[in-house]
């Protein structure tokens, strides 16, 4: 009798760990099978005014879901280089709507919204409309203000409302005082590196997540070499005017009393001049928002992110 | 309290922890545990506040969902095996064996949010690594969810006194998702007219309110509590609790348990 109860036990495990295993095995065969058309990429519900009635009242946990479906469907689109992101601004209007006093979804969705693919979805009108629904709900965060306004500045290049933003913001009681100074400067000198910098200097000095202060570094980077180029394009050009040729490297712009010693980009790498005269660095792929010193025709790659210094 | 009342209530709740009842206790500690290890890696900036709306609401819907399977089986379980006729053999009121019941069952559901509670303060420590001054508010949603479970108890215990258990379950269930909606249920109310107006008026009011006592969305954003709302919830889920068991008592004393 013992014998046939344990010869049932030792069937009844084994079947166990095979099924198991067999399952296993055929669900990552037949994952393989069906197209990729995931699951990040379907919305079942787009209503939120359902889903937010479908939570029982338990909307703050409904919204955290939503958020973390979010940030996995941006970091997979992001991953794979998509040029798309249809799902984006409706997931970020569920979770807003499930929870309005969510500041990450405001935060971190403005800066998923906003910037051109590959780097965001390409919709800075979106990003807008989230970031005053969020300056709505939490007309106390200036922290919103200053990313609605950097939102104005960075992609429409509209520095008169970017201004009038950071002048809002300046005036939520507890505001931090460059709240004023952006303003200010905004108004007087929007195009400048110098404002570009103080932007940018800005989020890493107030921001707490990682993230963040990492792409405010790689910013920095690009405001320097952008600035850099700049600077070193006007010295070939004079340089050309003076000569009646281009030099034949930056070397030899050395030698004029405009430059002390060999320029060299954050990396320590120096920069390269073409025979056209056009300035480049070495190495554009560490640099991935610098808008001058790129090779012509050149497609950037995903960005790459360098630790603090 | 009439002694008796004490011992049916102390019975009721050993009868639930030998049901193994608080054995939920486990599936809440993976699962906030879970939640508060992993979301950091999932998703951006909301470790803390995944770790108070996650355990809140987990707190309230394992307590609704033990209150309600525990709360019908009460009356029914003790007439079809028969025990109740032995309790009322003795000198025990019939209103006193329900008001014991509730009392056992509400103490249960206590004891369950306290370790669960624990568990919350835990993952809470464990994601921020510090309390702060605003985390107290916890403890007004834990125990506005405590004030939910009585009235859920009480409801649970209205239905099993005169339905069988699966009518009760059926019953509770969906006075609770109704409730959960009274404040959609106040504002159609405000939309109808006439007649429509009265009877959606009188059912908003006469419906248990849940809505005013979830509060896990405002406390995960540090919002401040009125004492007036602390106060006024606290009588509400206690007027509507006592009416709740006054229609359990008042049906109970008539039942014909031949």
């Amino acid at each position: 009798m013992q014998t046939a109860r344990q010869r049932t036990t030792i069937v009844a495990a084994a079947s166990l760990v095979v099924s198991m295993a067999a399952s296993i095995l055929l669900l990552r065969h037949i994952d393989r099978l069906r197209p990729q058309a995931s699951i990040e990429d379907v919305l079942y519900i787009n209503s939120p005014k359902t889903i937010k009635r479908a939570s029982l009242g338990f909307d703050g946990l409904m919204a955290c879901i939503y958020w973390t479906r979010t940030v996995q469907y941006f970091g997979h689109r992001h991953f794979d280089y998509a040029h798309t992101y249809n799902e984006l601004a409706p997931l970020l209007e569920i979770t807003t709507t499930l929870d309005p006093h969510l500041l990450p979804a405001y935060q971190f969705g403005a800066s998923f919204l906003a910037p051109k693919p590959p780097g965001g979805a390409g919709q800075p009108e979106r990003a807008i409309h989230l970031m005053e629904y969020g300056i709505q709900n939490n007309s106390d965060n200036w922290q919103l203000y200053y990313n609605l306004g950097f939102v104005y500045y960075t992609e429409l290049k509209d520095y008169r409302k970017a201004a009038e933003v950071f002048e809002r913001g300046s005036k939520v009681p507890n505001a931090h005082p460059f709240m004023k100074i952006l303003a200010a400067q905004m108004a007087m000198h929007a195009g400048d590196f110098a404002t570009a910098r103080m932007l940018w200097s800005a989020t890493y000095e107030t921001a707490r997540e990682s993230n963040i202060r990492q792409n405010a570094v790689e910013h920095l980077r690009a405001v320097q070499v952008d600035e850099d180029v700049t600077h070193l394009e006007a010295l070939v050009a004079e340089f050309g005017e003076r000569t009646g040729r281009t030099p034949a490297s930056v070397a030899e712009l050395v030698e004029t009393p405009h430059l002390r010693g060999i320029p060299v980009d954050p990396d320590g790498d120096a920069y390269k001049l073409t025979p056209e005269g056009r300035v480049l660095v070495e190495n554009p792929d560490d640099f991935p928002f610098i808008t001058k010193g790129l090779p012509p025709g050149y497609k950037p790659g995903p960005p790459k992110f360098h630790s603090h210094s | 309290m009439s002694p008796r009342i004490v011992y049916i209530a102390a019975n009721t709740f050993r009868e639930a922890v030998r049901d193994r009842v608080l054995y939920n206790l486990i599936a809440f500690a993976l699962l906030l545990s879970g939640a508060a290890i992993f979301v950091g890696q999932i998703s951006i900036d909301i470790e803390r506040l995944v770790v108070i709306n996650l355990g809140l609401t987990a707190v309230s819907l394992f307590g609704v969902v033990i209150a309600i399977f525990i709360g019908i089986g009460l009356v029914s379980k003790e007439i079809e095996k028969r025990t109740l006729y032995t309790v009322l053999s003795r000198p025990v009121r019939r209103w006193e064996f329900i008001v014991g019941k509730f009392f056992g069952l509400a103490g249960t559901l206590v004891v369950n949010t306290f370790f669960m509670a624990v568990g919350v303060f835990g993952a809470l420590l464990y994601v921020a690594h510090k309390f702060s001054k605003p985390d107290a508010l916890i403890l007004v949603a834990l125990y506005f969810i405590v004030l939910e479970f009585l009235i859920i108890c009480s409801l649970a215990l209205l239905f099993s006194s005169f339905s069988s258990p699966l009518l009760s379950a059926v019953f509770a269930f969906s006075l609770f998702v109704i409730g959960s909606f009274a404040d959609d249920l106040r504002g159609f109310a405000g939309m109808a007219h006439g007649i429509t107006r009265w009877v959606a008026t009188g059912a908003a009011y006469l419906l248990p309110n849940f809505s005013a006592l979830n509060v896990i969305s405002a406390v995960a954003h540090q919002q401040p509590m009125s004492s007036q709302l602390i106060l006024q919830n606290t009588l509400y889920a206690l007027f509507y609790t006592a009416m709740a068991l006054s229609g359990a008592v008042l049906i109970f004393e008539r039942r014909n348990l031949k």
